[in-house]
């Protein structure tokens, strides 16, 4: 149901870097899960309103106040790699 | 017997009466996991050192004003590791957070800590809280306490099984769609699933944020009641926590079930039922019509498209949820990756396992354009109807019971290969969460010597009925007392 190529695809917009042998495993049980859940074309959506959220809480705001955050510090504490205050990453190209 | 065999009420009791000190609890919590979590493997690590100095605080305290304190004052508690602990790593289970040290606590935990709980340490799960079975994990094996080549269930397993094998007093897991209610069927402990809303997401690791809700896993209904009135409620870091006031949990226990009218869907008991599952729920229905209920049968007629609906709107949400799971903020580093795309990749590709691989692909599957329609959207058009399903229902009855689970706690590995097979473990279990109805499992009996809860939903904010009717079947069924290792003693007739 899946082409290797559309699986390979997916893998690479989710960043996920598989090797051959797991894009091989994940397109067969993905055909399979596919399938399955096909089988909500049969559900009598005609007229209904799709639901993103339950709970029937809009826009709750609160007051535009200054609170604290967390420090510079703090926020690089779990960062595998920082300089100068700043997070560290290769280049992009 | 350890002092981890009474109920949260009966500590506080001990503690305000000097019979015993929180020192000693906590110690005992400690005997309990150093005795059994080797094999059990509940725990991905303990704070031993922080947990006995904070309850020699509470002893003092104590001796001091002993009155006055919530029931959860020096009480050993412990939390899934999707529960952000302000330094003490927290990993999900899985290895692309290894290391991580949150600096902040979950609004959940700093409730607890409010009210004087001592954490024990961080439990472990299905990596990100993505699995039916807690075999998911990056880190070890939790096993079923009743039989140890079974699953404890999951993806909460260690919370459920620190409590079965009274390795602490109260846990708290999360609820995605079934996390909580699953393992405490499969091991014999009560847990809730609360609405939608009604305890804060802060803090807690995100899986599918419009279904999560944390929620405790307890010995006992009143246990259960107790921890909930303390980490439910408004909660401003979280902008969908529910402005409701909270409902006196504990109230409602004890109140009887004499006029209540209890929905039995149909559809549910069509699921294949395993047979000894079937006997504990007829058996918990009758012991609730012999007590005042009015058993109705109801019809929930989209429960057939429920779980389809769910392994699309979850997986959806995941892929987004785990985009921000690249490496750079937190995570073990790049591996000498020389631009930002290989970096990511390897950072997710070494960090992610099998299972949370598949659900973000399936998860960009079905958001991508030229599926949205026909995968995304439907489901979520689906969503409605499972709850408008709920809706109809609960104008006729006030709440539903079903069993937690189609079978008890199966094999390790039973389900592993077969990831259908491991999905429709929640069958009963999600469409509350598509619904964001309250929901609590509780013990009702036994399967071949392997636990079996039953299910209770309410509508939504509906809490105080779930605990009111499982109050009356934990009474009926009168086995909170037994535990894994009591009822072992009892058969070899020690």
């Amino acid at each position: 149901m899946f082409e290797p190529a559309q699986v390979a695809h997916l893998s690479r917009l989710a960043r996920l870097g598989l090797t051959d042998e797991e894009l091989e495993r994940l397109r067969a049980q993905l055909g399979d899960i596919v399938r399955a859940v096909g089988k909500l074309a049969e559900a009598p959506t005609g007229q209904v309103d799709p639901t993103a959220q339950v709970g029937g809480l809009y826009n709750v705001m609160r007051e535009d106040r200054v609170v604290d955050g967390l420090t510079q510090d703090e926020a690089l504490a779990n960062a595998s790699s920082h300089e100068a205050g700043l997070i560290r990453v290769p280049a992009i190209q | 017997m350890s002092l981890l065999d009474l109920s949260i009420a009966e500590m506080a009791r001990g503690l305000r009466d000097r019979e015993f000190s929180s020192v000693e609890l906590v110690e005992a919590a400690y005997q309990q996991i150093d005795r059994l979590d080797g094999e059990l493997g509940a725990f991905l690590r303990t704070t031993r050192d922080q947990a006995l100095a904070q309850a020699s605080v509470c002893d003092r305290e104590l001796a001091v004003s002993p009155d006055g304190r919530g029931e959860l004052y020096g009480i050993p508690v412990a939390y899934k590791d999707v529960l952000c602990t302000q330094g003490v790593e927290t990993t999900a289970a899985s290895r692309i957070l290894s290391g991580f040290i949150p600096p902040y606590s979950a609004t959940v935990v700093e409730r607890m800590e409010s009210q004087g709980a001592i954490a024990l340490g961080k439990l472990n799960c299905d990596e990100f809280a993505m699995g039916s079975s807690n075999e998911n994990s990056a880190f070890q094996q939790t096993r079923n306490p009743w039989a140890t080549d079974r699953v404890p269930g999951g993806s909460s397993g260690g919370s459920a099984v620190a409590v079965s094998a009274r390795m602490a007093a109260a846990t708290l897991g999360s609820d995605t769609g079934g996390s909580i209610r699953l393992p405490a069927s499969f091991c014999g402990v009560v847990g809730v699933k609360p609405s939608y809303g009604r305890v804060s997401r802060y803090g807690l690791i995100a899986f599918a944020s419009s279904l999560d809700q944390v929620g405790p896993l307890t010995k006992t209904v009143a246990d259960s009641a107790l921890v909930l009135g303390a980490i439910a409620g408004e909660d401003p870091h979280d902008a969908t926590s529910s402005q409701a006031p909270v409902a006196s949990y504990q109230d409602a226990i004890g109140q009887g079930v004499s006029g209540l009218r209890v929905g039995i869907p149909k559809e549910y008991l069509a699921m294949g039922i395993e047979p000894g599952v079937r006997r504990v729920f007829d058996q918990a229905a009758q012991w609730l019509e012999a007590e005042g209920a009015r058993l109705v049968e109801v019809s929930l007629p989209s429960t057939e498209y429920a779980l389809a609906a769910y392994y699309v709107i979850a997986p959806a949400e995941v892929s987004s949820n785990l985009a921000r799971m690249d490496g750079v903020r937190f995570g073990p580093g790049f591996g000498g990756a020389t631009n930002l795309g290989d970096a990511y990749e390897h950072a997710r590709h070494q960090g992610f396992g099998g299972e949370v691989r598949r659900r973000i692909t399936l998860g960009t599957y079905v958001l991508s354009s030229g599926y949205y329609d026909a995968y995304y959207l439907r489901a979520q058009k689906v969503r409605t109807l499972v709850a408008q399903d709920f809706e109809r229902v609960f104008s006729e009855v006030d709440c539903v019971i079903s069993p937690t689970a189609p079978t008890a706690a199966f094999r390790l590995g039973e389900r592993l290969a077969d990831p259908l097979a491991m999905y429709a473990t929640d069958l009963l279990t999600l469409p509350a969460n598509l619904a964001g109805i309250s929901g609590i499992s509780v013990p009702a009996g036994f399967s071949d010597a392997l636990p079996v809860g039953l299910q209770v939903l309410g509508p939504y904010l509906g809490e105080a009925t779930c605990f009111r009717v499982a109050a009356q079947v934990e009474a009926a069924a009168d086995i909170w007392r037994v535990g894994p290792e009591t009822a072992g003693a009892a058969e070899e007739g020690v």
